[in-house]
C-alpha cells in the first residue's frame, strides 16, 4: 500500500493541510519499504480544475489510498475511477503528517463514501 | 449609447436604478439587458411578456471507449482540467470544460466528439410601456455564467430582437451581476458608460474601490448614483472626490421606497418626481461620455 497525505511541508513532522486539490505538498509513504517521499502539488496553483489536476497526479504515483481533509465532487470522482481510498482526518484538528499515518495505521480513520463538500468552482477571490 | 449598471456590493440598487432609468428616457429605442443571468430579477419590476426563447449551448467532448487508447494527449492539453486521463480511463467534467476544442483536435485516434451541453437560455420579449426585455437565465448548477451573458450580449444586436435602427438612437441598459469577477467583466466589455450604484457604508465603499479599479481598467467612464442615502461619514464623497468621480444622483434610505420596490413597483412610479431626475441622469451620462471621446 502506498499511502498519500496532504501536507504543508514537505516532511513528516510539517502540518497536515485539509485541502486536497490545493494541498501544498503530497507525502507518499510506502508501507512496504517503511519509507516515505515528498511531491510538491502541481496543482496548488491551477486556476481551476485543481481537484482533478492533483487526483490525477496522486493516482499517477501509484497511490492507493489518500488522507485529506475534504474531497470535492471532481476530485471524488477522479479519485474513485482510479480505485483510491479515500480517508477523512478528523475535523478541527491540524495534527502533522506523521501524527495522521500512526492514526490511519490504527485503523482510526473515517472512510470516504461521498464528496465531502460542494467543490470551489465559482468562489472567485474578490467576487462577491 | 451601452449604459451598464454595475456595483461591486451586492443588494445597492442595480435593479433600481437600471429599471427607472430604462422607464424614463424618452423618444428612443430602449433595450433593457438583465445581465445578471445567476438570479435575473428585472423582470419584476419592468414586467415583459417573453415571447422568445433560445438555448445557449457549450460544445463539450465525449469519449468514444471503443476508439481511446487512453494516450493521454487530450488531459495533457486540456487548461481547465476538464479532462483526466487515469490508468486507460477517461474522465470529462463538463462543467470544468470551457469549450476551447484543444482535446478533440489533438486526439490522434479521432476518439473525441463535440456536443452540445445546455448552459442557459436566452428569453426576450417587450413591457408595457414598450421597453425590449432581454435576459439570460443560467442552468441550476452551471457555474459559467460568462458565455451565456456573452450570447444575450450577441442576441441583443441581431435583427431579430432589435430592428433595422442604427445603434445611435437605440439606449441599450444593461443590468449586470454583482462583484468583479469575469461575469461583470463581460456585462462591461464594450460599454459606453458605467454607472456604479454604491451605497454610504463600509462594504458599499471597499466594493465600490473595487468596481471603479476595474473600469478604469476598462477605460469605461463613470458615474456614481449613492442609492439609500443617510447621514454618513463622508468616507464615499471623499473616495468619489479624490478619484474624480461624479456623483450622479442620490436616493434617500425611506422606507415606503423599500416597500414599494418590493412589491415590484418602479422607483420612479413610487416616485413620480424622480421621473424628471432619470431623464437628467441621463443627460449628464451622454455628456459625460461624449466628453470622454473628446479627451
Amino acid at each position: 500500500m502506498r499511502i498519500a497525505i496532504t501536507s504543508s511541508g514537505p516532511d513528516l513532522d510539517a502540518s497536515f493541510d485539509p485541502r486536497f486539490g490545493r494541498a501544498a505538498y503530497f507525502i507518499v509513504f510506502d508501507e512496504e519499504t517503511d519509507t516515505w517521499q515528498s511531491y510538491t502539488n502541481p496543482a496548488m496553483d491551477a486556476p481551476g480544475g485543481a481537484g482533478v489536476q492533483a487526483a490525477q497526479f496522486i493516482a499517477n504515483q501509484g497511490v492507493t489510498a489518500v488522507i485529506s481533509g475534504d474531497f470535492g465532487p471532481n476530485a471524488y470522482r477522479a479519485l474513485s475511477a482510479a480505485g483510491l481510498a479515500m480517508y477523512l482526518a478528523p475535523r478541527g484538528e491540524v495534527p502533522s503528517v506523521r501524527q495522521l499515518l500512526h492514526q490511519y495505521r490504527a485503523g482510526n480513520l473515517e472512510p470516504v463514501a461521498g464528496p465531502t463538500q460542494r467543490g470551489h468552482h465559482g468562489s472567485v477571490k474578490g467576487g462577491r | 449609447m451601452r449604459i451598464a449598471v454595475a456595483s461591486g456590493k451586492g443588494g445597492t440598487g442595480k435593479t433600481t436604478i437600471a429599471t427607472s432609468l430604462a422607464l424614463a428616457v424618452e423618444g428612443r429605442l430602449v433595450l433593457f439587458l438583465d445581465c445578471d443571468v445567476e438570479a435575473p430579477n428585472a423582470h419584476l419590476t419592468l414586467k415583459p411578456n417573453f415571447v422568445l426563447h433560445q438555448p445557449v449551448h457549450r460544445l463539450v467532448p465525449r469519449v468514444d471507449e471503443v476508439r481511446c487508447t487512453g494516450c493521454g494527449h487530450c488531459a495533457e492539453v486540456c487548461r481547465y482540467h476538464a479532462i483526466a486521463v487515469i490508468g486507460s480511463k477517461v474522465l470529462v467534467f463538463p462543467e470544468l470544460c470551457h469549450g476551447c476544442g484543444s482535446c478533440v483536435t489533438n486526439c490522434p485516434e479521432a476518439a473525441l466528439s463535440e456536443y452540445g451541453r445546455l448552459l442557459g437560455v436566452l428569453e426576450a420579449g417587450s413591457t408595457p410601456t414598450g421597453i425590449t426585455f432581454i435576459r439570460g437565465v443560467l442552468e441550476i448548477g452551471e457555474p459559467s455564467a460568462t458565455p451565456v451573458i456573452r450570447q444575450l450580449k450577441k442576441w441583443a444586436v441581431t435583427p431579430e430582437i432589435c430592428p433595422q435602427v442604427s445603434t445611435s438612437e437605440t439606449v441599450e441598459i444593461r443590468d449586470a451581476p454583482p462583484g468583479t469577477s469575469c461575469p461583470v467583466v463581460e456585462t462591461l466589455r464594450g460599454a459606453d458608460f458605467a454607472l456604479l450604484v454604491s451605497e454610504p457604508t463600509p462594504f458599499g465603499l471597499h466594493d465600490l474601490r473595487l468596481i471603479v479599479e476595474l473600469v478604469r481598467e476598462m477605460n469605461i467612464p463613470a458615474g456614481v448614483v449613492v442609492n439609500r442615502d443617510m447621514t454618513s461619514d463622508g468616507m464615499l464623497e471623499r473616495f468619489c472626490v479624490d478619484a474624480e468621480l461624479p456623483i450622479l444622483m442620490r436616493i434617500p434610505l425611506e422606507r415606503d421606497i423599500g416597500q414599494a420596490l418590493a412589491a415590484g413597483k418602479p422607483l420612479i412610479t413610487v416616485r413620480p418626481a424622480y421621473t424628471a431626475a432619470f431623464r437628467d441622469l441621463f443627460e449628464r451620462i451622454q455628456q459625460l461620455e461624449s466628453r470622454s471621446i473628446v479627451v
